[in-house]
Order: C-alpha cells, then sequence, then structure tokens
C-alpha cells in the first residue's frame, strides 16, 4: 500500500510537472516572478519533498545490511 | 585585469586543493584509493562533489544565455525536469550499483555489466560507446575555460594560453589527487556556484533599479513571449523529461556513486539535490530573461537585432546566413555582461571565478575516462596481473596526461560549435544506455545479447542524428521542415534547433526503442547462468 502510494505520488509529480495550464499566461507573481517560472521553482520544493518521502518510507536498507553482512568478493578470494 | 588576477588566484587555490588530496593520500598506490578515494567519502563532500559533477557550463552560462533567446521556459525544460528524474535515479540505481561495488569491489560500470551478463568482449562495446560519447565534454571545457578568460581578462589572456592554463590545471589536480582531489574540488566549486546565483542576482537587481520594472516592462514589449512558453511545443517539453535519464548513465556519475562511505550518505543527496538545481538555475535563468531589457549593453542589443532579423527575414536567407545570426544571438555570455556593467570590478572577479568553476567541471569525466580505461581494458585484458596495481594507478595517471593534451590539441583547431552539438547527441544517447542500467539491476530475463543490440543501437542512432542535422540545415524559427511524413502524420522533421520523430525530439524514440531491444533479445536469446543471478536476485523469483 505504502510502495502504490509512492509509486502514485511520483506519476502524478511527473504529470504535474507538464504544467499546462500556465502555457501562455505571463502573470506576474509578487510583480516580478512570470507565473510560469514560480510554478517550475515551487515544484522543485515539491520534488525535494516527494525524494524525502521516498527516503523516508522505501529506503532500500536490505542493501546496506546485505553490505554489512557479506565479506569483500575480491577482498576474500 | 583585476578579474583576471582573482580568477588566478581561484586557480591556484583548486591547484593546492588537488595536491593536498595528494599528499593525504601519499603511500597509499592502490586502484581503489586513487579512483573511488577508497570509497570513503563523507556525506557533505558526497552531496556536493556529486552534484557539481553533473553541473556543467552549461549551467550557468548556458542556462542564461538558453533563457535570454527562449524564455523562462529553459527552467522547466532543463532544471525542474531534473530535478525530479535525477534524485529518482540516485534513488533507484545510484544505491544498487553503490551496494553492488561494496559487495563485488566494482570500479566502473562496465564491470558490473560484464559480471553481471557473464560476457567480456560486448563490455568492451559498451566502453568504447561511453568513451566516444564522453571526450566532447572534455574538448569542451577546455574551450569553455580560454573563452572565459579571455573575456574576463578583457582579450588580454588569449584563447591558447587560457585554455593550456585550464588544461593544466584541470590535468594537475586530477593527476595527483585522483578522486579524492576532483571530489575536494568539486566541493569547492560547487559552494562558489551556489553563492554565485544568489550574489550575482542581489547585484544585477540593484543594479537594474529592482526586477519589477525589468518584469513589466517585458510584459508589455514584443518580447512578452519570453515570460511564457507559447513558443514551445507541449511535445518538446515533454521530450525533455526522457534528457535526465543520461545523468545515471553517465559514467563519471555512476563511478561517484561507487564513492560514498555509507549508503545512508545518498540520503541527503537525494533530498537537497532539486534544492541545488532551484538555487543555481533559478537566479541564471530569471537573469538571462531579464538581459532583454537592459538597454546600455551594445552587445546585448545587437544579440537582439540579430534575434529580430533572423524572425523576420530568416524565411528568405540561406542557411549559413541564418546560422551566422544565430550565433550572433547566442546569449552564452549574457551573464559575464550583466556583471560587467553592474558587478564592481573585485566582485566580477570573485563571480568569474565562479563562471571558471562551472567550466572547469570536465575533471571528473577526465578522471572517469582514466578509471574506465585501466579497469575495463588495461586490467581487464591482464596488464594489472601482469605489471601489479602500482603500474595500473600510473598507467592511469599517464592517460589523464594523454587525453587532457589530445583534448587541448582538438580545441585550439576545431570550431566549438561542433562540440556543442556532439554533447547535444551525447546527453540522448547516454539516456538510450540508461535501459541497460534498468535491466541489469531489475530484470533477472535479461542478458548479453540484449544488453548489445542497445549499445549498437544507441551508437547507430546517435550517428543518425548527427548526419540528419548535417544534410539538412536548420529552417527559419518558427518553421519545420518535414521531411518524412505518412498519411498526414509527420514523421521525421528538421526543426530550428534539431530534429523531430513523431513531434519528439529524438531521445524519446531512442530510449523507448533501446527498451524494447533489451526486451525482446533478451526473451530470445541464453540467460546467465543460476549461480550469476543468485549474486544479484538472491534465490527468489523476481
Amino acid at each position: 500500500m505504502k510502495s502504490t502510494l509512492l509509486v502514485i505520488a511520483v506519476a502524478a509529480l511527473y504529470i504535474l510537472h507538464q504544467d499546462i495550464w500556465f502555457w501562455r499566461s505571463s502573470y506576474l507573481v509578487f510583480g516580478f516572478i512570470p507565473i510560469g517560472l514560480f510554478y517550475q521553482g515551487v515544484f522543485s520544493i515539491a520534488a525535494s519533498l516527494l525524494m524525502w518521502l521516498l527516503v523516508t518510507f522505501a529506503w532500500p536498507s536490505h542493501l546496506e545490511r546485505e553490505v554489512e553482512e557479506t565479506p569483500r568478493e575480491d577482498e576474500t578470494a | 585585469m583585476i578579474p583576471a588576477i582573482v580568477v588566478f588566484l581561484y586557480l591556484a587555490t583548486v591547484l593546492y586543493i588537488g595536491i593536498f588530496a595528494f599528499r593525504r593520500a601519499a603511500g597509499r598506490e592502490k586502484a581503489e584509493d586513487y579512483f573511488l578515494a577508497s570509497r570513503s567519502l563523507g556525506p557533505f563532500v558526497f552531496l556536493f562533489s556529486l552534484f557539481g559533477t553533473n553541473m556543467t557550463a552549461f549551467a550557468i552560462l548556458g542556462s542564461s544565455g538558453h533563457a535570454f533567446n527562449n524564455g523562462i521556459v529553459t527552467f522547466g525544460l532543463m532544471a525542474s525536469s531534473s530535478g525530479l528524474v535525477i534524485p529518482l535515479t540516485i534513488f533507484l540505481i545510484g544505491t544498487r550499483v553503490w551496494a553492488l561495488g561494496k559487495k563485488y569491489g566494482f570500479m566502473t560500470p562496465v564491470q558490473m555489466f560484464r559480471d553481471r551478463w557473464e560476457c567480456s568482449h560486448i563490455g568492451t562495446a559498451i566502453f568504447v560507446v561511453q568513451a566516444v560519447l564522453l571526450v566532447p565534454y572534455i574538448i569542451i571545457g577546455i574551450m569553455g575555460g580560454g573563452t572565459t578568460l579571455f573575456t574576463i581578462s578583457g582579450g588580454f589572456v588569449p584563447y591558447w594560453f587560457g585554455g593550456a592554463i585550464v588544461a593544466l590545471v584541470v590535468m594537475s589536480y586530477v593527476f595527483f589527487g585522483g578522486m579524492r582531489g576532483t571530489a575536494w574540488v568539486n566541493t569547492f566549486q560547487t559552494v562558489l556556484f551556489l553563492c554565485f546565483g544568489a550574489i550575482a542576482l542581489i547585484v544585477i537587481g540593484v543594479g537594474m533599479g529592482g526586477f519589477s520594472t525589468a518584469a513589466e516592462g517585458l510584459k508589455n514589449s514584443p518580447m512578452a513571449f519570453l515570460l511564457t512558453r507559447e513558443r514551445i511545443s507541449t511535445y518538446y517539453f515533454f521530450s525533455y523529461t526522457f534528457i535526465p535519464l543520461s545523468a545515471i548513465a553517465f559514467p563519471h556519475i555512476l563511478i561517484f556513486c561507487l564513492t560514498a562511505r555509507k549508503m545512508n550518505q545518498f540520503k541527503k543527496t537525494v533530498i537537497f539535490y532539486p534544492i541545488c538545481i532551484l538555487a543555481i538555475w533559478l537566479p541564471c535563468v530569471f537573469l538571462g530573461v531579464m538581459a532583454n531589457r537592459v538597454a546600455d549593453v551594445p552587445q546585448i542589443k545587437a544579440k537582439q537585432e540579430a534575434r529580430r532579423v533572423l524572425g523576420t527575414q530568416g524565411r528568405t536567407m540561406e542557411p549559413e546566413q541564418r546560422e551566422q545570426l544565430r550565433e550572433q544571438s547566442a546569449g552564452d555570455d549574457v551573464i559575464m555582461l550583466l556583471l560587467q556593467r553592474y558587478a564592481p570590478l573585485w566582485l566580477a572577479g570573485l563571480l568569474g571565478a565562479g563562471i571558471m568553476a562551472a567550466v572547469m567541471a570536465s575533471d571528473s569525466q577526465i578522471l572517469a575516462l582514466s578509471t574506465m580505461f585501466t579497469e575495463d581494458v588495461f586490467a581487464f585484458y591482464g596488464g594489472k596481473r601482469r605489471f601489479g596495481e602500482s603500474v595500473q594507478v600510473q598507467t592511469g595517471r599517464i592517460f589523464i596526461i594523454l587525453i587532457t593534451l589530445f583534448a587541448y590539441a582538438v580545441a585550439l583547431r576545431a570550431p566549438e560549435t561542433i562540440f556543442e552539438l556532439a554533447i547535444q547527441y551525447a546527453f540522448s544517447g547516454f539516456a538510450a544506455l540508461s535501459p541497460l542500467l534498468v535491466a541489469a539491476l531489475f530484470w533477472k530475463g535479461s542478458t548479453k545479447w540484449g544488453a548489445l543490440a542497445v549499445t549498437v543501437w544507441t551508437a547507430l542512432a546517435v550517428i543518425a542524428v548527427a548526419v540528419f542535422q548535417e544534410s539538412v540545415p536548420a529552417p527559419a524559427p518558427g518553421v519545420n521542415q518535414v521531411i518524412w511524413s505518412l498519411g498526414g502524420t509527420e514523421v521525421l522533421a528538421r526543426t530550428p534547433g534539431g530534429t523531430a520523430v513523431f513531434r519528439f525530439m529524438p531521445v524519446v524514440p531512442m530510449v523507448i526503442v533501446s527498451a524494447l531491444l533489451m526486451w525482446i533479445v533478451s526473451l530470445v536469446t541464453q540467460k546467465p547462468a543460476q549461480s550469476t543471478l543468485a549474486r544479484y536476485f538472491g534465490g527468489g523469483n523476481q
């Protein structure tokens, strides 16, 4: 369930990147930032939050455990 | 002259960092220490050096130049898409490659492919394609260094001398410091990048009397399209999300993933990568757009005039004339022109050092090529066994000298535009190689023949796009020259900026066909032995 939600979140953010709704708008946020640029800036912050979710809830810690438990092959040979 | 002196001080600092790293590693002539810093980089250095490795001259000079002519779309095309895709690939692929490197001692992607698919010469074929796609980066880095020093010194430092200095400094710290020196220099450079964007924004903003007036002026001018994406097709915008797939397939990025001391160090990199991209790209793109409102810099006016003539009369011109106007309107130096206009001399020097930091990002590619040559060719074909590890490291160092001399010699003779184009193809090429990693790490059923099919397809597709763009001249802005259509559907077209296949950039079909080839060819060819699969996937079915 957790993995499914995270996959949906990644797909949703990928779609949100297309941003077709501000394609032709030249509205200036705070009087100087074009809305299309502002949106993509906020998108970057959202991408960072998504990465935090992935790292927190889907971190492949089994890989690290495997590394700690397995002696390195080329050194033991 | 003051900015040039500051830049020379910066170069001396970078050289010192590399030599300091050499002294820290003295007495340890081990390949793993020289090429991978003994897999011991800490979280701060790992985050900033991995990010710095991926930020080429394009991050500062190219982004503002592209935004100058194309507007705010530059950020969505190149920055925010990378902010999502690159950390995601580091999270999914980088961590797994790190774990395999720790377990089995891999130092290059090709070593992993050879082991995973039980192949030898197919691995060599992958090495050749990777190396050929990587070399243009090294050449363009030296060219950028020569051009930047020439511009910053007001023509006092000639191009050949500037290029030679940059080549010598990069070669020296890579030669002495290996991965440790390169990582420390990259960390230092990334901190400079991050400061650069914020300082440049404040200085130029104050100089222009605030951005509100400039933005309002732009909105009410014929150039208002720069504040929107109305001149970019949705197909083109979508296609660009495939380009960041190249990042994890670049050998220097993947090799960098092997340098982390612990897997936990990936966490900060994955989380903060989009924020670092935002901090560097947003100011550069914004300043590139706002440069269009600067009325008292003659060089910027000349660029705008060239763009206007190209837009209004381009359709009736010869291809050579259009190309000449395109070069005149190119905005790669707008940031430097803005700094010369608005920043005090000493600050322009500091910011010039930031630009040099971006230009000198070819260090990681040089080291990666050296690592690949010594591991995938020298060691694989018996050199390490016969001559020992110390000779292997010395071979790597000699290779660094040879590749730098070669790149410098080419940089003196060939026109820069050729290599800019080559880099364009290289991004698509590495993106098309990314299914190799996905298949190797996540699909038990993949085979060496599938890998060979992907490699051959990538090489042929890159050559085909290059030949097509060289033989069909670019049309005027706003026009697509359709070369082949089927039942009213546009199949192949030459666009002002490149090529379109079914209206998408070539990278889209290149990646999709790569993935399909890997799947179809693997289905009908023999899988690796169970014992090999067990090393990668354990005993269970995947």
